[in-house]
């Protein structure tokens, strides 16, 4: 019997390895020869563990699977799903990033090539750089770091760049509070993300890159770096990529538990051994940046989306999309919901669709109130808003921001005053301290919404005026941004704002 | 305890391992840090002069970062995650059971050494939340139940 149960983080944090255990032992007891695979995860973590089993008609799922139940793995029962591919949430799904994620061995170059691995690769070295350079503008991938700046013109500005050195940086940071797309593909398909920065490295002159990973994901950092050593033997990294004469290779680099080293400038002097101080700009990390050499600073998402768009083409993958968001998106659906996980998807879809429909609606069973959508910095969307298409200019319109896709939904237990609060004390923890309004000004946002919550409305223009003077003079996203969260609240949730007065003593 | 000369002769082989890194510092203390559970003041000049910094630039270093301890952690780590998602499902209520029965606020140490309790912002199991971390492992779908006998194990 050959199965699959991942070793993606969420799974294991679910218990699958000792569902491995149990299933060695109950297979072992059988007298069933297993060949057990650590695949990555398929993103419907409310599954996981997800064991799968190899049949002729396909793999067939059984999960969320437990330790105690595993015989049903060989006989059948109530966790059986039947074959995965035919679930409606893989069904639904444009899996291009993600479409070796959860179905391969991480590590195996035989199974990654037999779904389409390297063939990017091969494609970009065939072309010249401008063709390279042309392709990735053509697909309208944009960074899925947050900015969404579009990579060709990033990619095209470093390649222009006369310099001894340039460098490839990803960014593996990954801080956002309901953001995991990151590190289920460093987990689950690594080589993507190698072969991606492979081609970044081979199209604008860098032979050298960096993975800065967040030291919170201890599995993803020790599978990337097995990750690049098996890239090294089977050529995609080293002195000569896939016998092209160009060399490229790749350093894991651990972070150390800043959120704002997420920002790409704070991310270079942390990657330079300095505190993660946000750098003004310009100048421009893509002109001078790590060690003052030209860098490509990119997203893993952004990075790992490349391979697909040179194996299927540029036009292929700007065919998915709405308006300048083209190309599909990893929707990572978390928090209060019956169904969370990773659904990649074209760009377009609503709320409404997606907590809803996708996620089933609350964990808890009681109404939603808001979903928080882009991470710590996004604002959040009261129930009149649902309707909005997910795409870059569609969710700035409407004051806040896609950033890294992260989906946190809330049931109507949620305090807003309390989760406006929190923007502003995770703020003023994780400010790097260069700018006053951000360094000081989250500390006072506190101060105000404890006012608000004793019963002074009187406090309310201040905290109103505060969010001015953060957004106008803040260098970077951190301090400029919290205003989203705290606004939101406020404008769509002022009854959470209207505390009693007796409240105060 | 480790004497300052077993401390700077095991703190010149991590900078040998380290040498032509660019950048090398947070590698380099990273490494300090797996060998000593901590950050020894005492080390703070030898890696400057190793690796061509001030006191004042490693120490900076040092205090920015919320992973390097300039003390030792208690036997056991227990990290909960406080961010959004998280929160969302419950988070806030459970670290207060935690710091209620551990007796403990963020960032202390039992008076016995067993245990630290930390937050975290975000494990990346926010599909699974609430989430926790115990030393290296990782535990979804946190609930009181499952919370109580983390608890039980990081004071044993
Ligand atoms: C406070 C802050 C945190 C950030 N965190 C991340 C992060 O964790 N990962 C990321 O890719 N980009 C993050 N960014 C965005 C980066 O600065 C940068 O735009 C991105 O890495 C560029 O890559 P992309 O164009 O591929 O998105 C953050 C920005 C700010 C202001
Ligand atoms: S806004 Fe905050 S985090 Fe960003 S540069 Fe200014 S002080 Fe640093
Ligand atoms: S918010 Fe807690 S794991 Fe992501």
């Amino acid at each position: 019997m050959k199965a699959y149960v991942p070793a993606d983080a969420a799974a294991r944090a679910c218990g699958a390895d000792a569902v491995v255990a149990a299933l060695q032992a109950e297979a072992a007891r059988r007298g069933v020869t297993l060949t057990l695979v650590r695949n990555g995860s398929r993103g419907m973590v409310w599954l996981e563990p997800l064991v799968e089993v190899e049949t002729a008609e396909g793999r067939i799922g059984f999960g969320p699977m437990t330790a105690v139940e595993v015989a049903q793995v060989f006989d059948g029962g109530p966790l059986a799903l039947g074959r995965v591919d035919d679930l409606p949430w893989m069904k639904a799904q444009t899996r291009l990033t993600f479409a070796r994620c959860g179905v391969i061995d991480p590590l195996s170059v035989a199974d990654y090539r037999a779904l389409g691995g390297f063939a990017g690769l091969r494609r970009a070295l065939q072309m010249t750089v401008e063709e390279r350079l042309v392709e990735v503008t053509d697909s309208g991938l944009r960074g899925r770091g947050g900015a969404g700046f579009p990579t060709g013109i990033k990619w095209r500005t470093v390649a222009g760049a006369k310099a001894d050195r340039k460098y490839i940086v990803c960014n593996a940071d990954e801080g956002d509070s309901g953001t995991f797309a990151d590190r289920m593909i460093m987990e689950g398909d690594p080589l993507s993300l190698i072969e991606g920065m492979t081609i970044a490295g081979v199209t604008v002159g860098a032979t050298k890159g960096f993975v800065y990973l967040r030291s919170e994901y201890p599995d993803a950092i020790a599978v990337m770096t097995r990750a690049v050593q098996v890239a090294r033997g089977a050529g995609m990294l080293g002195a000569s990529v896939l016998g092209s004469g160009q060399a490229f290779d790749i350093e894991i680099r651990v972070g150390a538990g800043a959120y704002v080293c997420g920002e790409e400038t704070s991310l270079l002097n942390s990657l330079e051994g300095k505190r993660g101080v946000v750098r003004a700009k310009p100048p421009l990390p893509a002109l001078e940046g790590f060690m003052g050499k030209p860098t490509v600073v990119n997203n893993v998402i952004s990075l790992a989306t490349i391979p697909v768009i040179f194996e299927r083409g540029a036009a292929a993958y700007a065919a998915h999309g709405i308006g300048r968001s083209r190309g599909t998106i990893p929707l990572q659906i978390a928090g209060n919901v019956a169904r969370g996980g990773l659904f990649e998807a074209a760009f377009g879809m609503s709320l409404r669709e997606i907590v809803d429909d996708l996620a089933g609606g609350t964990a808890t069973g009681r109404p939603v109130k808001a979903v928080q959508v882009g991470g710590p910095l996004g604002a959040y969307f009261p129930r009149e808003k649902f309707d909005v298409p997910f795409g870059y200019e569609e969710y700035a319109g409407q004051g806040g921001l896609i950033g890294h896709a992260g989906i946190v939904v809330f049931d109507d237990t949620a305090d807003m005053l309390a989760q406006a609060r929190f923007a502003f004390e995770f703020c003023a923890v994780e400010s790097c301290g260069k700018c006053t309004p951000c360094r000081i000004g989250a500390v006072r946002g506190v101060e105000t919404v404890d006012r608000i919550a004793r019963g002074d409305a009187d406090a309310i223009p201040l905290l109103t005026d505060l969010c001015d003077t953060m957004k106008a003079g803040s260098l970077c996203a951190l301090g400029g941004f919290t205003p989203y969260p705290v606004m939101s609240a406020l404008t769509h949730f002022p009854g959470d704002f209207a505390r009693a007065k007796e409240a105060a003593e | 305890m480790t004497d300052s000369s077993v401390l700077s002769g095991r703190v010149g082989d991590i900078l040998a391992d380290h040498r032509g890194v660019e950048g090398a510092l947070l590698p380099v203390l990273h490494a300090v840090q797996a060998e000593f559970g901590h950050v020894p003041q005492d080390v703070v000049p030898v890696l400057a002069e190793g690796l061509g910094l001030t006191r004042a630039e490693v120490h900076g270093v040092i205090s920015f970062y919320h992973d390097f301890r300039e003390a030792p952690a208690g036997r056991h780590v227990l990290r909960l995650c406080r961010a959004e998602a998280c929160q969302a499902m419950g988070a806030d209520r459970l670290a207060e059971v935690a710091q209620e029965r551990l007796g403990l606020d963020w960032h202390e140490t039992s008076a016995d050494g067993a245990v630290t309790l930390e937050p975290v912002f975000c494990l990346g199991l926010c599909a699974c939340a609430p989430a926790a971390q115990v030393d290296g492992r990782l535990v979804g779908r946190l609930d009181e139940a499952r919370l109580n006998a983390l608890l039980a194990e990081v004071r044993a």
